[in-house]
């Protein structure tokens, strides 16, 4: 019982700290499951936002149940999923109650003029913590530059691509780099 | 049974949106359209108040839309629809990674998958970059280079940079304790411009 209540408890937390979406949480992640709780390694948190890129529903919903999955099977990943919607739940329900010009209001844009500086340098921290894991020989890093530069560069274009392409095409590049090298060896 | 219908339009939505948050947007629109429960002007409000509140932005925007048609009752529902269907998928995934993680296909696919995702969320940070330090109305308004770039802001990113990366004292701190300290900043200094 205390174990699924550490594991609401502690995405709920997640879910209050992220500001701006899926993305945002890597950081908050990486501080709460990764280095305090050590629920998850960094190359597990790679591969779940990999996997939620390219299935249904919202990553940050879909990070919580992989987890929670993994400590205490199906009601496990039930329970972290309601750990972090809980937070928005009362947030918006305050919000939406109370304040309808919430976003209008010149301290909240302010402050999130300033908390979104912030999340680009975490998520960018983030990402150097990740390529330790990730990028682990030439050909890796080769993926790793094609697929932040690719989307990069079409977001600029203001054409929105789906990651699910880059998603499926490098699990691909994988298993046909890998197999090249075994016939080489 | 308005509950009912708002719990089997949240579940096409998470059924359907794949990759995110704001890959919810086009299927709200279109309930918006074919419903008649909220206006396109009312869910620009909402996904304003979403990004500007903590938590995921899908999730976010599913209570708001779910309290806006039905109460309180209303963004339980609709927020419970919309997780539905991703954890009955994830669950069912994560069973099968644990089976099969350790044999050759997998490894091999996640060998070229992790860097991918890496880049994925490099990209997610670097795109924003640019609308949080420049300023390109005042740029093209003024035709200054100076006013293009929001040097406060540049200011406020390059020392959490320091602060995060090589200061010993304050590297390890909790993440949150900068997002608070940038919200202030950006409130004193007006970051927003407003």
């Amino acid at each position: 019982m205390k174990e699924y209540w550490e594991l609401f408890w502690s995405f709920a937390k997640v879910g209050v700290m992220t500001f701006g979406g899926g993305m945002a949480m890597l950081p908050i992640l990486q501080r709460e499951i990764v280095e305090e709780r050590h629920w998850a390694t960094e190359e597990e948190l790679v591969d779940y936002f990999a996997i939620g890129q390219c299935t249904p529903g919202i990553i940050a919903v879909n990070t919580a149940t992989f987890v929670g999955q993994k400590r205490k099977g199906n009601l496990g990943g039930v329970v972290a999923t309601m750990g972090i919607v809980m937070p928005s739940l009362i947030i918006i329900l305050a919000i939406a109650g109370l304040i309808t010009n919430f976003s209008d209001l010149p301290v909240v844009q302010n402050a999130f003029a300033g908390v979104k500086v912030c999340v680009c340098v975490l998520i960018l921290n983030a990402v150097l913590k990740l390529l330790k894991s990730s990028v682990v020989d030439r050909r890796t890093l080769v993926i790793f530059l094609l697929v932040a530069g690719c989307s990069v560069g079409f977001e600029l274009a203001v054409k929105h691509i789906s990651p699910v392409i880059f998603v499926l095409l490098s699990a691909l590049a994988g298993l046909v780099l890998k197999e090249l090298e075994a016939r080489r060896a | 049974m308005i509950y009912l219908r708002l719990f089997y339009e949240f579940f096409k939505t998470g059924l359907f949106s794949v990759g995110g948050g704001l890959a919810t947007l086009p299927f709200l629109r279109s309930m918006a359209d074919t419903t008649g429960w909220f206006t396109r002007a009312q869910l620009t409000d909402m996904l304003a108040i979403s990004e500007s509140t903590p938590g995921p932005i899908g999730v976010n925007m599913a209570t708001y839309v779910g309290f806006t048609t039905a109460g309180p009752l209303g963004s339980l529902v609709a927020t419970a629809g919309l997780v539905t269907p991703s954890v009955i998928v994830i669950l069912l995934i994560a069973r099968m990674l644990q089976k099969f993680r350790h044999s050759l296909i997998v490894e091999r696919a996640f060998y070229g998958l992790r860097p991918a995702s890496t880049g994925l969320i490099a990209a997610a940070g670097l795109s924003v970059l640019p609308v949080a330090l420049l300023n390109v109305q005042q740029w093209t308004a003024t035709g200054s280079f100076l006013a293009l770039v929001r040097w406060p802001a540049v200011a406020l990113a390059a020392a959490l940079v320091i602060l995060t990366n090589w200061v010993k004292p304050t590297k390890n701190l909790h993440p949150i304790l900068f997002i608070g300290i940038s919200a202030v900043i950006g409130i004193v200094f007006r970051f927003g411009g407003v």
